[in-house]
């Protein structure tokens, strides 16, 4: 396929990584919280329905609310407690969003106290995918795509193979490089489990050069195994985007508006399949994710493995948080949200906490000037776009122009646009907000 | 605690305007120290003119203080390389002036200009003052570090002295003061390649020596502060449409290495045509931008009526940016080539 060249796709920045504080830290587990938040609408889709009320007692793994439908997902107790209340609270989207309250019973040794056993071999694909749906998992890597429709191939397209995100591309993060280290038996299982759920004949886990000991530990539990093999692409952010991991594994391109399904390929992040190798065999719900926590002013940085709800100024306190005014970020720098409260949950789809001081992106030091045409963006955006137009569009209230001539709905606000802009131009905030607002004049 | 809110992406690259902009002037530096070098103290007075200048007309006339952006000062910088070296200092303030206030501020300010501000100052004192604009000096001449070239001051409004009788009193080896493009085009002089190379030859303030050019685009280019595929297409355009041309007939036509080397094709090349403002921002726009600007320099040269092409060519390439950058724009991930 590609002889002389790294498995990549074109365009894209270097970030510099910072991944050199927690990579080489095993994941640990942080003490529970007194107090978990835990959001109905955790995933993309509709929000699960709650089955409990205020003051019952629940144990952990026992399902909290029940999925909403198909596109939606059950949400299960992360921790043995009582429900204090059902009440809205602010989310890392911004919003406020309905979600249960649950107070942790503090003597409690926390096991797993409810499982719902199943004869995984002779489930056929229909039956499975329920089991999926049943673990209440969505995309880990940060979309939370609830991975039941994920792995389901609609009737029309044919799939032939899985495709495994092991890139992390964001700078900071490093908890799927460390579920790849230490997980990779849950990982292969559940590999195995998601392509015969998908009905793919082929996986490849795809994993940035900067993380070769996952490679190679993964190649070589691999050896005799002929229809999974590990592969390592260039380091480069945003190669763990779907369509640029396709690309780059496989040469085919998702076509303009399309989804990996059109051109035969479904792709799950790491940390996701090793999470469904590890509950699946179990009967257990999703309960608790690995998360990067690291930054400037954070004593213990490293990858935890926390509850579910788990508030964010709770998890700080336990890694000996100690710096003044700051932003906080839920996931990598390039996408992930600030967040406004210190009270906002982790919830599924939350890759990490990040925290950054750096002077470099205060807005005092960054003054902003006419774009110059450098052409830095148009270099920079995988899709091929061209962010410097877009961004005179957006300027001159052009949005509707933006979407029809100019692609803006291709854009998937992966952040290269801004990063590289020497105008300090904030292009994708401009490309969000035009997006908002004709979503509004559709509506 | 006070907590920041930002949006995405919350890193960015150290690169800023100020940056790309204060390394185009260091880069432009050793330029002028080798145009002051040959020319003397008329070199000097002619860059320090444009530069207070250009900086006046964008401090005078801008909506606010942009002199720190640095571009005024590339733009004043620019305008005096392009220049003949004895240049009345008062018409290189009038170009200063044009470049600016016509060339850029007019059209809004930093990024907004069609054209290179300081081609347009350029091209408005080679139709003002078309004698002043091609009369040139010897370069290296004995006392240049002493005396100002006559015509340096001029008294505004007046004609400038003719300097041929001075030309041959301080010319080694009876230098006419022609440049090498002048002289091969309406005496048939050929002037040596290395020389030329090197920068050992009358001409345009900044234009005499490849060599320094090459090197301050060199190391814009590998900081990424400039495109490289823009000189890279427009001297593989001058360079094969000159080759084209020296094949067919060799007694006409000069050949490629003296066509590419002579003038001030390195220089547009280098620091003018890859003003990013003028400039498409598509990656096959670049190419046709490029390979423009270096067949119409040729072919301005060679069968226009002055003797020099490159500066026309970049306003002609700078005009055609709009329509360029609408033809070539990318294909978008996942759509078919149509």
């Amino acid at each position: 396929m590609k002889l002389f060249r790294r498995h990549s796709f074109s365009h894209g920045v270097h970030p510099p990584a910072h991944k050199d504080g927690t990579a080489q830290i095993p994941v640990r587990r942080l003490p529970f919280p007194p107090r978990l938040v835990l959001p109905l609408g955790q995933h993309i889709g509709a929000p699960a329905k709650s089955l409990v009320k205020k003051g019952e007692e629940v144990v952990r793994g026992q399902p909290l609310a029940a999925a909403d439908g198909a596109v939606s997902v059950p949400l299960h107790a992360p921790a043995t407690g009582r429900v204090r209340n059902l009440e809205s609270v602010l989310t890392s989207r911004g919003s406020r969003e309905p979600a249960i309250i649950l107070d942790v019973y503090e003597a409690s040794t926390q096991e797993v106290l409810w499982r719902e056993s199943r004869d995984l071999e002779n489930l056929n694909p229909e039956a499975l995918l329920q089991a999926i749906q049943d673990t209440g998992l969505v995309g880990l890597g940060g979309a939370a795509f609830p991975s039941h429709i994920k792995l389901r191939i609609p009737d029309d397209k044919e799939v032939d193979t899985l495709i495994i995100n092991g890139c992390e591309c964001e700078p900071y993060l490093t908890c799927d490089h460390r579920i790849m280290l230490e997980y990779p038996d849950d990982l292969i299982t559940g590999i195995r489990l998601a392509m015969r759920a998908s009905g793919t004949s082929k996986a490849v886990i795809g994993i940035e050069d900067n993380k070769m000991d996952a490679v190679r530990l993964l190649q070589e539990k691999l050896a005799g195994t002929d229809n999974i093999r590990a592969q390592a692409v260039e380091t480069k952010y945003p190669q763990g985007s779907e369509k640029m991991l396709i690309k780059s594994l496989l040469g085919r391109e998702v076509p303009a508006g399309g989804i990996p399904a059109d051109i035969g390929v479904v792709v799950n992040n790491v940390g996701t399949l090793a999470a469904l190798g590890r509950l699946l065999p179990r009967g257990e719900g999703l309960i608790e994710r690995v998360i990067t926590v690291t930054g400037p002013g954070i004593k213990r940085q490293g990858n935890y493995l926390v509850p579910l709800g788990t508030p964010i100024g709770f998890i700080l306190e336990q890694a000996g948080y100690s710096g003044g005014p700051n932003e906080f970020i839920l996931g990598g720098p390039m996408m992930g949200p600030a967040v406004s409260s210190l009270d906002t949950p982790i919830t599924k789809g939350t890759s990490g906490l990040l925290v950054l001081n750096e002077p470099q992106v205060r807005e005092e030091s960054r003054p902003r000037w006419a774009c110059i045409k450098c052409g830095r963006c148009v270099s920079a955006c995988p899709m091929h776009l061209n962010p410097a137009w877009l961004g005179q569009l957006a300027a001159a209230g052009e949005y509707a122009q933006m979407a029809e001539a100019a692609n803006l709905n291709h854009c998937f606000e992966c952040g290269c646009c801004s990063y590289v802009c020497p105008s300090n131009i904030p292009l994708v905030q401009y490309f969000r907000m035009a997006k908002a607002i004709n979503r509004e004049k559709a509506a | 605690m006070s907590i920041e809110l930002r949006t995405t992406p919350h890193l960015h690259t150290p690169d800023n305007v100020i940056i790309i902009m204060r390394n185009v002037v260091l880069a432009l530096l050793p330029v002028c120290a080798w145009s002051v070098w040959q020319f003397g103290l008329s070199a000097l007075a002619l860059i320090l003119t444009t530069l207070a200048s250009c900086m006046l007309t964008e401090r005078m006339l801008g909506k606010s203080n942009t002199l720190g952006d640095w571009s005024a000062a590339i733009t004043g910088i620019l305008l005096a390389l392009t220049l003949p070296p004895a240049f009345p200092l008062w018409m290189a303030a009038v170009a200063g002036f044009v470049a600016m206030a016509l060339g850029k501020l007019l059209f809004g300010g930093l990024g907004m200009n069609v054209f290179n501000p300081a081609l347009v100052g350029r091209a408005f004192v080679q139709a003002a003052f078309p004698v002043a604009i091609t009369t040139w000096t010897p370069a290296l001449f004995d006392g240049r570090f002493s005396q100002f070239i006559p015509t340096s001051f001029t008294m505004p409004f007046t004609i400038p002295p003719a300097v041929a009788e001075w030309n041959s009193q301080v010319a080694v080896d009876g230098f006419t003061g022609a440049t090498p493009l002048g002289l091969h085009k309406f005496e048939g002089v050929s002037t040596s390649v290395l020389d030329l190379f090197l920068g050992n030859a009358a001409g345009s303030a900044g234009e005499t020596s490849a060599l320094i050019i090459l090197l301050g685009g060199l190391y814009l280019a590998a900081r990424k502060f400039l495109d490289w595929r823009i000189p890279l297409f427009v001297l593989l355009g001058a360079g094969l449409t000159a080759a084209l041309f020296h094949f067919i007939d060799p007694q006409q036509y000069p050949s490629a290495p003296f066509m590419l080397f002579s003038g001030g094709l390195m220089l547009g090349a280098w620091f003018m045509a890859t003003d990013m403002v003028g400039s498409p921002v598509t990656p096959w726009g670049v190419v046709v931008y490029g390979l423009l600007i270096g067949v119409l320099t040729i072919i301005i040269r060679l069968f226009g009526g002055l003797s020099e092409g490159v500066m026309y060519a970049i306003l002609l390439g700078n005009a055609a940016t709009p329509l360029i950058e609408q033809f070539t724009q990318p294909r978008v991930f996942g759509e078919k080539r149509s």
